[in-house]
Protein backbone atom coordinates (compact mmCIF):
# COMPACT_ATOMS: atom_id res chain seq x y z
CA UNK A 1 0.00 0.00 0.00
CA UNK A 2 2.47 2.46 1.05
CA UNK A 3 4.81 1.70 -1.92
CA UNK A 4 1.91 2.19 -4.23
CA UNK A 5 1.39 6.12 -3.38
CA UNK A 6 4.62 6.40 -2.89
CA UNK A 7 4.92 5.51 -6.94
CA UNK A 8 1.60 7.46 -7.33
CA UNK A 9 3.44 10.54 -6.39
CA UNK A 10 6.36 10.45 -7.82
CA UNK A 11 5.13 9.93 -11.76
CA UNK A 12 8.23 9.01 -13.92
CA UNK A 13 9.23 11.54 -16.09
CA UNK A 14 7.43 9.34 -19.35
CA UNK A 15 4.56 8.61 -17.80
CA UNK A 16 4.47 12.65 -16.95
CA UNK A 17 5.31 13.13 -21.05
CA UNK A 18 2.89 10.87 -21.87
CA UNK A 19 -0.13 12.25 -20.34
CA UNK A 20 0.48 15.84 -21.36
CA UNK A 21 0.57 14.60 -24.62
CA UNK A 22 -2.82 13.13 -24.08
CA UNK A 23 -4.23 16.32 -22.97
CA UNK A 24 -2.67 18.27 -25.41
CA UNK A 25 -4.33 16.39 -27.70
CA UNK A 26 -8.37 16.58 -26.23
CA UNK A 27 -7.81 20.12 -26.08
CA UNK A 28 -6.86 20.01 -30.09
CA UNK A 29 -10.17 18.24 -31.05
CA UNK A 30 -12.12 20.08 -29.05
CA UNK A 31 -10.22 23.16 -30.00
CA UNK A 32 -11.07 21.96 -34.00
CA UNK A 33 -14.73 21.17 -33.39
CA UNK A 34 -15.74 24.51 -31.68
CA UNK A 35 -13.69 25.61 -34.93
CA UNK A 36 -15.76 23.72 -37.35
CA UNK A 37 -18.89 25.08 -35.91
CA UNK A 38 -17.76 29.01 -36.00
CA UNK A 39 -16.36 28.97 -40.23
CA UNK A 40 -19.82 26.85 -40.66
CA UNK A 41 -21.61 30.12 -38.96
CA UNK A 42 -19.18 32.68 -40.93
CA UNK A 43 -19.58 30.93 -44.05
CA UNK A 44 -23.15 31.33 -43.71
CA UNK A 45 -23.77 34.99 -42.60
CA UNK A 46 -21.19 35.85 -45.41
CA UNK A 47 -23.19 34.21 -48.47
CA UNK A 48 -26.21 35.85 -47.33
CA UNK A 49 -24.68 39.29 -46.51
CA UNK A 50 -22.85 39.11 -49.91
CA UNK A 51 -25.48 37.86 -51.71
CA UNK A 52 -24.18 34.45 -53.00
CA UNK A 53 -27.69 32.78 -51.39
CA UNK A 54 -31.06 34.44 -51.09
CA UNK A 55 -31.29 35.13 -46.76
CA UNK A 56 -35.52 35.09 -47.30
CA UNK A 57 -34.97 31.58 -47.78
CA UNK A 58 -31.90 30.35 -46.40
CA UNK A 59 -31.83 32.85 -43.25
CA UNK A 60 -28.73 33.48 -41.65
CA UNK A 61 -27.25 32.93 -38.26
CA UNK A 62 -27.69 37.02 -37.54
CA UNK A 63 -31.35 36.68 -38.59
CA UNK A 64 -32.20 33.84 -35.61
CA UNK A 65 -30.60 34.97 -33.41
CA UNK A 66 -32.48 38.51 -33.85
CA UNK A 67 -35.77 35.97 -33.92
CA UNK A 68 -34.83 33.90 -31.08
CA UNK A 69 -34.76 37.38 -29.23
CA UNK A 70 -37.89 38.31 -30.66
CA UNK A 71 -39.81 35.42 -29.32
CA UNK A 72 -37.76 34.99 -26.17
CA UNK A 73 -39.69 38.72 -25.29
CA UNK A 74 -42.94 37.38 -26.34
CA UNK A 75 -42.75 34.44 -24.61
CA UNK A 76 -43.49 32.15 -27.43
CA UNK A 77 -39.86 30.74 -27.78
CA UNK A 78 -40.22 28.98 -23.94
CA UNK A 79 -43.53 27.96 -24.50
CA UNK A 80 -42.98 25.75 -27.82
CA UNK A 81 -39.43 24.14 -26.43
CA UNK A 82 -40.91 23.43 -23.01
CA UNK A 83 -44.08 21.57 -24.68
CA UNK A 84 -41.51 19.61 -26.76
CA UNK A 85 -39.12 18.86 -24.12
CA UNK A 86 -41.78 17.98 -22.06
CA UNK A 87 -43.64 15.60 -24.30
CA UNK A 88 -40.26 13.92 -24.74
CA UNK A 89 -39.63 13.32 -21.44
CA UNK A 90 -43.15 12.15 -20.94
CA UNK A 91 -42.90 9.86 -23.35
CA UNK A 92 -39.26 8.45 -22.79
CA UNK A 93 -40.15 7.64 -18.95
CA UNK A 94 -42.94 5.77 -20.35
CA UNK A 95 -41.14 4.06 -22.89
CA UNK A 96 -38.39 3.05 -19.80
CA UNK A 97 -40.87 1.54 -17.84
CA UNK A 98 -43.13 -0.23 -20.74
CA UNK A 99 -39.71 -1.44 -21.97
CA UNK A 100 -38.21 -2.70 -18.74
CA UNK A 101 -41.86 -3.87 -17.63
CA UNK A 102 -42.52 -5.60 -20.86
CA UNK A 103 -38.98 -7.22 -21.41
CA UNK A 104 -39.31 -8.80 -18.00
CA UNK A 105 -42.48 -10.04 -18.53
CA UNK A 106 -41.04 -11.82 -21.86
CA UNK A 107 -38.58 -12.92 -19.98
CA UNK A 108 -40.51 -13.77 -17.20
CA UNK A 109 -42.29 -16.27 -19.94
CA UNK A 110 -40.71 -18.24 -22.52
CA UNK A 111 -43.97 -19.61 -24.59
CA UNK A 112 -44.84 -15.91 -24.57
CA UNK A 113 -41.83 -14.53 -26.11
CA UNK A 114 -41.52 -17.25 -28.60
CA UNK A 115 -45.09 -16.46 -30.02
CA UNK A 116 -44.89 -12.63 -29.73
CA UNK A 117 -41.47 -12.56 -31.51
CA UNK A 118 -42.87 -12.07 -35.17
CA UNK A 119 -44.43 -9.34 -34.01
CA UNK A 120 -42.33 -7.10 -32.46
CA UNK A 121 -40.09 -7.79 -35.48
CA UNK A 122 -42.64 -6.40 -37.53
CA UNK A 123 -43.66 -3.85 -35.13
CA UNK A 124 -40.20 -2.02 -34.60
CA UNK A 125 -39.03 -2.14 -38.16
CA UNK A 126 -42.25 -0.45 -39.25
CA UNK A 127 -41.52 3.54 -39.76
CA UNK A 128 -43.59 5.08 -37.21
CA UNK A 129 -44.19 7.99 -38.80
CA UNK A 130 -46.92 6.17 -40.67
CA UNK A 131 -48.74 5.85 -37.46
CA UNK A 132 -48.97 8.77 -36.78
CA UNK A 133 -51.66 10.13 -38.70
CA UNK A 134 -53.95 7.03 -37.65
CA UNK A 135 -53.04 7.97 -34.10
CA UNK A 136 -54.32 11.44 -34.68
CA UNK A 137 -57.42 10.14 -35.97
CA UNK A 138 -57.84 7.79 -33.18
CA UNK A 139 -56.74 10.03 -30.21
CA UNK A 140 -57.36 12.98 -31.36
CA UNK A 141 -55.19 16.33 -31.55
CA UNK A 142 -54.00 16.49 -28.46
CA UNK A 143 -51.19 15.73 -25.78
CA UNK A 144 -52.39 12.21 -25.47
CA UNK A 145 -51.62 11.45 -29.07
CA UNK A 146 -48.44 13.16 -29.45
CA UNK A 147 -46.89 11.24 -26.29
CA UNK A 148 -47.98 7.88 -27.22
CA UNK A 149 -46.21 8.78 -31.14
CA UNK A 150 -43.50 9.23 -28.95
CA UNK A 151 -43.22 6.00 -27.58
CA UNK A 152 -44.20 4.30 -30.66
CA UNK A 153 -40.82 4.92 -32.04
CA UNK A 154 -39.01 3.41 -29.46
CA UNK A 155 -40.76 1.24 -27.37
CA UNK A 156 -40.50 -1.66 -29.37
CA UNK A 157 -36.75 -1.60 -30.34
CA UNK A 158 -36.33 -1.47 -26.57
CA UNK A 159 -38.03 -4.62 -25.34
CA UNK A 160 -36.22 -6.47 -28.06
CA UNK A 161 -33.16 -5.17 -27.12
CA UNK A 162 -33.59 -5.69 -23.50
CA UNK A 163 -35.50 -8.96 -24.11
CA UNK A 164 -32.21 -10.45 -26.13
CA UNK A 165 -29.91 -8.39 -23.23
CA UNK A 166 -31.93 -10.35 -20.28
CA UNK A 167 -31.84 -13.66 -22.42
CA UNK A 168 -27.69 -13.63 -22.74
CA UNK A 169 -27.04 -13.49 -19.08
CA UNK A 170 -24.14 -15.74 -18.26
CA UNK A 171 -26.09 -18.91 -17.67
CA UNK A 172 -24.05 -19.73 -14.46
CA UNK A 173 -24.27 -16.45 -12.69
CA UNK A 174 -28.56 -17.88 -12.81
CA UNK A 175 -27.60 -21.53 -11.59
CA UNK A 176 -25.61 -19.50 -8.62
CA UNK A 177 -28.51 -18.31 -7.88
CA UNK A 178 -30.65 -21.52 -8.12
CA UNK A 179 -27.78 -22.94 -5.76
CA UNK A 180 -28.49 -20.28 -3.07
CA UNK A 181 -31.90 -21.90 -3.13
CA UNK A 182 -33.05 -18.38 -4.63
CA UNK A 183 -36.28 -18.47 -6.81
CA UNK A 184 -36.62 -17.20 -10.95
CA UNK A 185 -37.75 -13.73 -8.72
CA UNK A 186 -34.39 -13.95 -6.62
CA UNK A 187 -32.58 -14.27 -10.79
CA UNK A 188 -34.24 -11.10 -11.92
CA UNK A 189 -33.65 -8.88 -9.06
CA UNK A 190 -30.49 -10.13 -8.21
CA UNK A 191 -28.79 -11.04 -11.43
CA UNK A 192 -30.68 -9.76 -14.62
CA UNK A 193 -31.79 -6.27 -13.83
CA UNK A 194 -28.61 -5.20 -11.87
CA UNK A 195 -26.35 -7.05 -14.34
CA UNK A 196 -27.81 -5.19 -17.47
CA UNK A 197 -28.00 -1.79 -15.96
CA UNK A 198 -24.80 -0.88 -18.42
CA UNK A 199 -27.64 -2.14 -21.25
CA UNK A 200 -30.61 -0.17 -20.16
CA UNK A 201 -28.61 3.16 -19.51
CA UNK A 202 -27.14 1.98 -23.10
CA UNK A 203 -30.06 1.66 -24.86
CA UNK A 204 -32.16 4.96 -22.58
CA UNK A 205 -29.57 6.88 -24.65
CA UNK A 206 -30.36 5.97 -27.88
CA UNK A 207 -34.00 6.20 -26.70
CA UNK A 208 -34.39 10.00 -25.98
CA UNK A 209 -33.28 10.92 -29.01
CA UNK A 210 -35.59 8.50 -30.70
CA UNK A 211 -38.37 9.74 -28.36
CA UNK A 212 -37.70 13.37 -30.01
CA UNK A 213 -38.36 12.18 -33.18
CA UNK A 214 -41.56 10.74 -32.18
CA UNK A 215 -42.71 13.65 -30.51
CA UNK A 216 -42.24 16.14 -33.40
CA UNK A 217 -43.61 13.72 -35.85
CA UNK A 218 -46.69 13.82 -33.72
CA UNK A 219 -46.33 17.71 -33.34
CA UNK A 220 -46.12 17.98 -37.51
CA UNK A 221 -49.49 16.58 -37.60
CA UNK A 222 -51.56 17.35 -34.64
CA UNK A 223 -50.39 20.13 -32.37
CA UNK A 224 -50.76 23.75 -31.69
CA UNK A 225 -48.30 24.09 -29.91
CA UNK A 226 -44.25 22.70 -29.64
CA UNK A 227 -41.47 23.07 -31.86
CA UNK A 228 -42.99 20.45 -34.46
CA UNK A 229 -45.63 22.72 -34.85
CA UNK A 230 -43.95 25.66 -35.35
CA UNK A 231 -41.79 24.07 -37.64
CA UNK A 232 -44.88 23.13 -40.18
CA UNK A 233 -46.16 26.30 -39.27
CA UNK A 234 -43.00 28.29 -40.00
CA UNK A 235 -42.53 26.74 -43.15
CA UNK A 236 -46.54 27.48 -44.70
CA UNK A 237 -45.93 30.60 -43.95
CA UNK A 238 -42.87 31.08 -44.99
CA UNK A 239 -41.20 32.44 -42.69
CA UNK A 240 -38.17 30.49 -42.38
CA UNK A 241 -36.04 32.88 -39.68
CA UNK A 242 -38.27 30.68 -37.53
CA UNK A 243 -37.95 27.64 -38.88
CA UNK A 244 -34.06 27.35 -38.98
CA UNK A 245 -34.48 28.45 -35.34
CA UNK A 246 -36.54 25.63 -34.07
CA UNK A 247 -34.09 23.29 -35.90
CA UNK A 248 -31.38 24.86 -34.10
CA UNK A 249 -33.31 24.28 -30.81
CA UNK A 250 -34.04 20.80 -31.72
CA UNK A 251 -30.33 19.98 -32.15
CA UNK A 252 -29.60 22.22 -28.58
CA UNK A 253 -32.37 20.06 -26.74
CA UNK A 254 -30.82 16.56 -28.46
CA UNK A 255 -27.84 17.40 -27.25
CA UNK A 256 -28.55 18.17 -23.83
CA UNK A 257 -30.65 15.15 -22.96
CA UNK A 258 -28.16 12.95 -24.84
CA UNK A 259 -25.57 14.72 -22.35
CA UNK A 260 -27.36 14.36 -19.45
CA UNK A 261 -27.67 10.83 -20.18
CA UNK A 262 -24.68 10.41 -20.86
CA UNK A 263 -23.30 11.90 -17.39
CA UNK A 264 -25.78 9.54 -15.77
CA UNK A 265 -24.23 6.53 -17.15
CA UNK A 266 -20.85 7.48 -16.83
CA UNK A 267 -21.86 7.90 -13.04
CA UNK A 268 -23.13 4.35 -12.68
CA UNK A 269 -19.97 2.81 -14.69
CA UNK A 270 -17.75 4.63 -11.67
CA UNK A 271 -19.75 3.47 -9.11
CA UNK A 272 -19.34 -0.40 -10.24
CA UNK B 1 -24.45 -44.36 12.15
CA UNK B 2 -26.68 -42.53 9.59
CA UNK B 3 -25.35 -41.79 6.13
CA UNK B 4 -26.02 -38.11 5.60
CA UNK B 5 -26.67 -38.67 1.66
CA UNK B 6 -27.60 -41.85 -0.25
CA UNK B 7 -28.16 -42.42 -3.77
CA UNK B 8 -29.74 -45.12 -4.72
CA UNK B 9 -29.98 -46.42 -8.50
CA UNK B 10 -29.42 -43.14 -9.95
CA UNK B 11 -29.92 -42.15 -13.81
CA UNK B 12 -29.95 -39.30 -15.75
CA UNK B 13 -30.63 -38.42 -19.49
CA UNK B 14 -30.41 -35.31 -20.85
CA UNK B 15 -33.34 -34.85 -24.08
CA UNK B 16 -32.82 -32.42 -27.11
CA UNK B 17 -33.93 -32.35 -30.63
CA UNK B 18 -30.93 -34.12 -31.61
CA UNK B 19 -31.12 -37.22 -29.52
CA UNK B 20 -31.30 -38.10 -26.04
CA UNK B 21 -27.92 -38.89 -24.23
CA UNK B 22 -27.81 -40.98 -20.90
CA UNK B 23 -25.44 -38.81 -18.79
CA UNK B 24 -25.94 -41.04 -15.76
CA UNK B 25 -26.63 -44.67 -15.33
CA UNK B 26 -27.56 -46.45 -12.05
CA UNK B 27 -25.35 -44.79 -9.78
CA UNK B 28 -25.38 -45.93 -5.92
CA UNK B 29 -23.06 -44.73 -2.66
CA UNK B 30 -23.50 -43.34 0.84
CA UNK B 31 -21.89 -40.28 2.20
CA UNK B 32 -21.60 -39.97 6.06
CA UNK B 33 -20.95 -37.21 7.89
CA UNK B 34 -17.71 -34.99 8.11
CA UNK B 35 -16.69 -37.31 5.23
CA UNK B 36 -14.83 -35.75 2.37
CA UNK B 37 -15.61 -37.70 -1.18
CA UNK B 38 -13.97 -36.72 -4.65
CA UNK B 39 -15.37 -38.18 -7.43
CA UNK B 40 -13.33 -38.39 -10.63
CA UNK B 41 -13.84 -39.11 -13.94
CA UNK B 42 -13.31 -39.19 -17.43
CA UNK B 43 -13.90 -35.09 -19.03
CA UNK B 44 -17.66 -34.83 -19.88
CA UNK B 45 -18.47 -37.99 -18.30
CA UNK B 46 -21.46 -36.36 -15.69
CA UNK B 47 -19.48 -35.64 -13.04
CA UNK B 48 -21.21 -32.31 -12.60
CA UNK B 49 -24.85 -33.63 -13.88
CA UNK B 50 -24.66 -35.92 -10.69
CA UNK B 51 -24.12 -32.80 -8.47
CA UNK B 52 -26.97 -30.76 -10.00
CA UNK B 53 -28.98 -33.89 -9.10
CA UNK B 54 -28.01 -33.81 -5.58
CA UNK B 55 -28.73 -30.33 -5.06
CA UNK B 56 -31.81 -30.39 -6.70
CA UNK B 57 -31.22 -28.61 -9.71
CA UNK B 58 -32.26 -31.20 -11.57
CA UNK B 59 -35.39 -34.17 -11.07
CA UNK B 60 -33.46 -37.57 -10.89
CA UNK B 61 -35.29 -39.53 -13.93
CA UNK B 62 -35.04 -42.82 -11.74
CA UNK B 63 -33.92 -43.49 -8.52
CA UNK B 64 -33.97 -41.75 -5.08
CA UNK B 65 -31.09 -39.13 -3.94
CA UNK B 66 -31.90 -38.85 -0.11
CA UNK B 67 -30.18 -36.38 2.38
CA UNK B 68 -30.85 -37.08 5.84
CA UNK B 69 -33.70 -39.50 4.52
CA UNK B 70 -35.44 -37.11 2.75
CA UNK B 71 -35.97 -35.57 -0.39
CA UNK B 72 -35.67 -31.75 1.19
CA UNK B 73 -32.42 -30.52 -0.29
CA UNK B 74 -32.27 -27.09 1.41
CA UNK B 75 -29.18 -27.42 3.25
CA UNK B 76 -26.68 -28.19 0.56
CA UNK B 77 -24.00 -26.13 -0.78
CA UNK B 78 -23.23 -25.98 -3.90
CA UNK B 79 -19.43 -24.35 -5.13
CA UNK B 80 -19.85 -23.45 -8.95
CA UNK B 81 -16.38 -23.87 -10.77
CA UNK B 82 -15.90 -20.40 -11.31
CA UNK B 83 -16.39 -17.48 -8.41
CA UNK B 84 -19.35 -15.75 -10.21
CA UNK B 85 -18.59 -12.94 -8.01
CA UNK B 86 -21.08 -9.83 -8.81
CA UNK B 87 -18.83 -7.26 -9.91
CA UNK B 88 -22.27 -4.42 -9.07
CA UNK B 89 -21.38 -5.73 -5.42
CA UNK B 90 -19.13 -5.23 -2.77
CA UNK B 91 -17.47 -8.60 -1.90
CA UNK B 92 -19.62 -8.24 1.85
CA UNK B 93 -22.36 -7.95 -0.22
CA UNK B 94 -21.85 -11.09 -2.14
CA UNK B 95 -20.56 -13.40 0.57
CA UNK B 96 -24.11 -12.31 2.17
CA UNK B 97 -26.04 -13.04 -0.90
CA UNK B 98 -27.24 -16.60 0.11
CA UNK B 99 -28.76 -15.51 3.28
CA UNK B 100 -30.10 -12.72 0.98
CA UNK B 101 -31.73 -15.03 -0.90
CA UNK B 102 -33.30 -16.91 1.97
CA UNK B 103 -34.55 -14.07 4.10
CA UNK B 104 -31.90 -15.11 6.87
CA UNK B 105 -29.72 -12.29 6.90
CA UNK B 106 -30.03 -11.97 11.25
CA UNK B 107 -27.69 -11.07 14.08
CA UNK B 108 -26.59 -14.49 14.29
CA UNK B 109 -26.06 -15.00 10.31
CA UNK B 110 -24.21 -11.81 10.29
CA UNK B 111 -21.87 -12.65 13.32
CA UNK B 112 -21.42 -15.82 11.75
CA UNK B 113 -19.95 -14.41 8.07
CA UNK B 114 -18.01 -11.65 10.43
CA UNK B 115 -16.11 -14.65 11.91
CA UNK B 116 -15.26 -16.32 8.40
CA UNK B 117 -14.65 -12.83 7.18
CA UNK B 118 -12.08 -12.49 9.81
CA UNK B 119 -10.25 -15.92 9.92
CA UNK B 120 -10.01 -16.62 6.58
CA UNK B 121 -8.40 -13.25 5.62
CA UNK B 122 -10.60 -11.12 3.17
CA UNK B 123 -12.18 -8.56 6.22
CA UNK B 124 -9.85 -5.78 5.12
CA UNK B 125 -11.67 -6.42 1.43
CA UNK B 126 -15.48 -6.33 3.01
CA UNK B 127 -16.22 -3.24 0.87
CA UNK B 128 -13.80 -3.64 -2.10
CA UNK B 129 -15.17 -4.90 -5.28
CA UNK B 130 -14.60 -8.15 -6.62
CA UNK B 131 -12.22 -7.48 -9.44
CA UNK B 132 -9.85 -6.32 -6.67
CA UNK B 133 -9.13 -9.38 -5.19
CA UNK B 134 -6.47 -11.89 -6.59
CA UNK B 135 -7.76 -14.74 -8.56
CA UNK B 136 -7.35 -17.23 -4.98
CA UNK B 137 -8.89 -14.64 -2.75
CA UNK B 138 -11.80 -14.66 -4.99
CA UNK B 139 -12.24 -18.34 -4.91
CA UNK B 140 -12.38 -17.92 -1.05
CA UNK B 141 -15.31 -15.36 -1.19
CA UNK B 142 -17.20 -17.28 -3.25
CA UNK B 143 -16.69 -20.29 -0.58
CA UNK B 144 -17.31 -18.11 2.52
CA UNK B 145 -20.41 -16.97 0.38
CA UNK B 146 -21.71 -21.09 -0.35
CA UNK B 147 -20.87 -21.49 3.55
CA UNK B 148 -22.75 -18.78 4.87
CA UNK B 149 -26.58 -20.48 5.01
CA UNK B 150 -24.72 -22.83 6.93
CA UNK B 151 -25.06 -25.94 4.62
CA UNK B 152 -24.32 -29.28 5.99
CA UNK B 153 -23.41 -30.90 3.07
CA UNK B 154 -20.98 -29.27 0.47
CA UNK B 155 -20.89 -29.98 -3.63
CA UNK B 156 -17.56 -28.77 -5.00
CA UNK B 157 -17.35 -28.68 -8.75
CA UNK B 158 -13.65 -28.16 -9.86
CA UNK B 159 -13.28 -25.38 -7.71
CA UNK B 160 -9.86 -24.91 -8.88
CA UNK B 161 -9.64 -25.32 -12.22
CA UNK B 162 -10.13 -21.58 -13.16
CA UNK B 163 -6.72 -21.04 -11.12
CA UNK B 164 -3.37 -21.26 -12.22
CA UNK B 165 -0.94 -24.52 -10.73
CA UNK B 166 0.26 -22.22 -7.75
CA UNK B 167 -2.88 -20.52 -6.33
CA UNK B 168 -4.78 -23.73 -6.84
CA UNK B 169 -2.12 -25.71 -4.82
CA UNK B 170 -2.37 -22.92 -2.02
CA UNK B 171 -6.09 -22.83 -2.22
CA UNK B 172 -6.84 -26.14 -2.28
CA UNK B 173 -4.87 -26.35 0.99
CA UNK B 174 -6.87 -23.24 2.19
CA UNK B 175 -10.21 -24.92 0.86
CA UNK B 176 -9.08 -28.33 2.68
CA UNK B 177 -8.30 -26.28 6.10
CA UNK B 178 -11.62 -24.42 6.15
CA UNK B 179 -13.99 -27.65 5.92
CA UNK B 180 -11.81 -28.88 8.24
CA UNK B 181 -12.67 -26.08 10.59
CA UNK B 182 -16.46 -25.72 9.86
CA UNK B 183 -16.44 -29.49 10.28
CA UNK B 184 -18.22 -29.92 6.87
CA UNK B 185 -19.30 -32.96 4.99
CA UNK B 186 -17.93 -31.96 1.22
CA UNK B 187 -18.36 -33.96 -2.29
CA UNK B 188 -15.55 -32.94 -4.74
CA UNK B 189 -15.72 -33.49 -8.26
CA UNK B 190 -12.79 -33.29 -10.32
CA UNK B 191 -11.07 -34.43 -13.32
CA UNK B 192 -7.53 -33.85 -11.51
CA UNK B 193 -6.08 -37.10 -9.84
CA UNK B 194 -3.90 -35.95 -7.24
CA UNK B 195 -6.40 -33.28 -5.87
CA UNK B 196 -8.66 -36.04 -5.18
CA UNK B 197 -5.98 -38.08 -3.56
CA UNK B 198 -4.46 -34.85 -1.49
CA UNK B 199 -8.04 -34.16 -0.30
CA UNK B 200 -10.30 -36.86 -0.16
CA UNK B 201 -11.43 -39.79 2.12
CA UNK B 202 -12.79 -41.63 -0.41
CA UNK B 203 -12.39 -41.48 -4.34
CA UNK B 204 -15.58 -43.25 -6.41
CA UNK B 205 -14.04 -43.20 -10.14
CA UNK B 206 -16.84 -43.34 -12.93
CA UNK B 207 -16.96 -44.24 -16.09
CA UNK B 208 -17.15 -42.66 -19.93
CA UNK B 209 -20.66 -41.64 -20.51
CA UNK B 210 -23.20 -42.94 -19.80
CA UNK B 211 -21.32 -42.47 -16.24
CA UNK B 212 -21.68 -45.81 -13.92
CA UNK B 213 -19.54 -46.42 -10.63
CA UNK B 214 -16.27 -48.27 -11.19
CA UNK B 215 -14.56 -48.61 -8.52
CA UNK B 216 -14.43 -46.65 -4.82
CA UNK B 217 -11.36 -46.31 -2.98
CA UNK B 218 -10.29 -45.73 0.03
CA UNK B 219 -7.73 -43.31 0.58
CA UNK B 220 -5.61 -44.05 3.69
CA UNK B 221 -2.43 -42.75 4.54
CA UNK B 222 -0.24 -43.95 7.31
CA UNK B 223 0.60 -41.00 8.99
CA UNK B 224 -2.78 -39.99 9.54
CA UNK B 225 -3.89 -43.71 10.52
CA UNK B 226 -1.76 -44.27 13.72
CA UNK B 227 -4.49 -46.45 14.95
CA UNK B 228 -5.64 -48.70 11.91
CA UNK B 229 -2.72 -49.21 9.33
CA UNK B 230 -4.62 -51.71 7.36
CA UNK B 231 -3.75 -51.55 3.67
CA UNK B 232 -5.34 -49.50 1.13
CA UNK B 233 -7.51 -50.82 -1.46
CA UNK B 234 -10.53 -50.59 -4.17
CA UNK B 235 -13.71 -52.29 -3.34
CA UNK B 236 -15.87 -52.93 -6.21
CA UNK B 237 -18.88 -51.05 -7.05
CA UNK B 238 -21.35 -54.14 -5.93
CA UNK B 239 -19.05 -54.22 -2.41
CA UNK B 240 -19.74 -50.30 -1.64
CA UNK B 241 -23.46 -50.78 0.14
CA UNK B 242 -21.17 -52.33 2.89
CA UNK B 243 -18.40 -50.20 2.77
CA UNK B 244 -19.79 -48.31 5.76
CA UNK B 245 -16.81 -47.76 7.94
CA UNK B 246 -17.20 -44.29 9.23
CA UNK B 247 -14.59 -41.97 9.56
CA UNK B 248 -12.99 -41.46 13.04
CA UNK B 249 -12.17 -38.02 14.14
CA UNK B 250 -8.36 -38.64 12.88
CA UNK B 251 -5.45 -36.26 12.65
CA UNK B 252 -5.18 -35.15 8.46
CA UNK B 253 -2.93 -34.29 6.52
CA UNK B 254 -3.39 -30.92 4.11
CA UNK B 255 -2.88 -31.95 0.97
CA UNK B 256 0.39 -30.11 0.25
CA UNK B 257 1.52 -33.16 3.13
CA UNK B 258 -0.38 -35.64 1.43
CA UNK B 259 1.14 -34.71 -1.92
CA UNK B 260 4.45 -35.87 -0.22
CA UNK B 261 3.18 -38.58 1.74
CA UNK B 262 5.12 -41.90 0.37
CA UNK B 263 1.39 -43.21 -0.07
CA UNK B 264 0.33 -41.39 -3.20
CA UNK B 265 2.22 -42.16 -5.87
CA UNK B 266 0.70 -45.49 -5.10
CA UNK B 267 -2.82 -43.98 -5.39
CA UNK B 268 -2.13 -42.01 -8.60
CA UNK B 269 -1.25 -45.04 -10.02
CA UNK B 270 -4.01 -47.26 -8.93
CA UNK B 271 -6.23 -44.13 -10.10
CA UNK B 272 -4.68 -44.00 -13.61
CA UNK B 273 -4.90 -47.80 -14.29
CA UNK B 274 -8.78 -47.71 -13.10
CA UNK B 275 -9.87 -44.87 -15.32
CA UNK B 276 -7.39 -46.41 -17.93
CA UNK B 277 -9.36 -49.82 -18.42
CA UNK B 278 -12.06 -47.75 -19.13
CA UNK B 279 -10.26 -46.25 -22.27
CA UNK B 280 -9.05 -49.88 -23.40
CA UNK B 281 -12.33 -51.36 -23.37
Amino acid sequence: MRTDKKEFLSISASQKEYLKKSKQRQHRILAIRILILALFLLLWETAVRQGWIDGFIFSSPSRAAKTFLQMWKDGSLLRHTSVTLAETLASFALVVLLGIGCAVLLWYNTALSEILEPYLVVLNSLPKSALAPLLIVWLGANLKSIIVSGISVAVFGTILNLYTGFTEMDPDKIKLIYTLQGTKKDVLSKVILPGTLPLVLGNMKVNIGLCLVGVVIGEFIGAREGLGYLIIYSSQVFKLDILILSILILCGIAMLLYGVLNLLEKRVARRS
Amino acid sequence: MNPLLELNHVSYTYHSKSGETCALSDISFWVYPSEFIAIVGPSGCGKSTMLSLISGLLPAESGSILFHGKTDKSKIGYMLQRDHLFEWRTIYRNITLGLEIQHRLNEESRLRVEKMLKDYGLERFRNARPGELSGGMRQRAALIRTLAPDPELLLLDEPFSALDYQTRLSVCDDVSAILRKEKKTALLVTHDLSEAISMADRILVLTRRPARLRAILDVKFAAEEQLTAEPAGLSSREANADNTSAPKIKKRLTPLERRNAPEFQGYFNLLWKELNADEDR
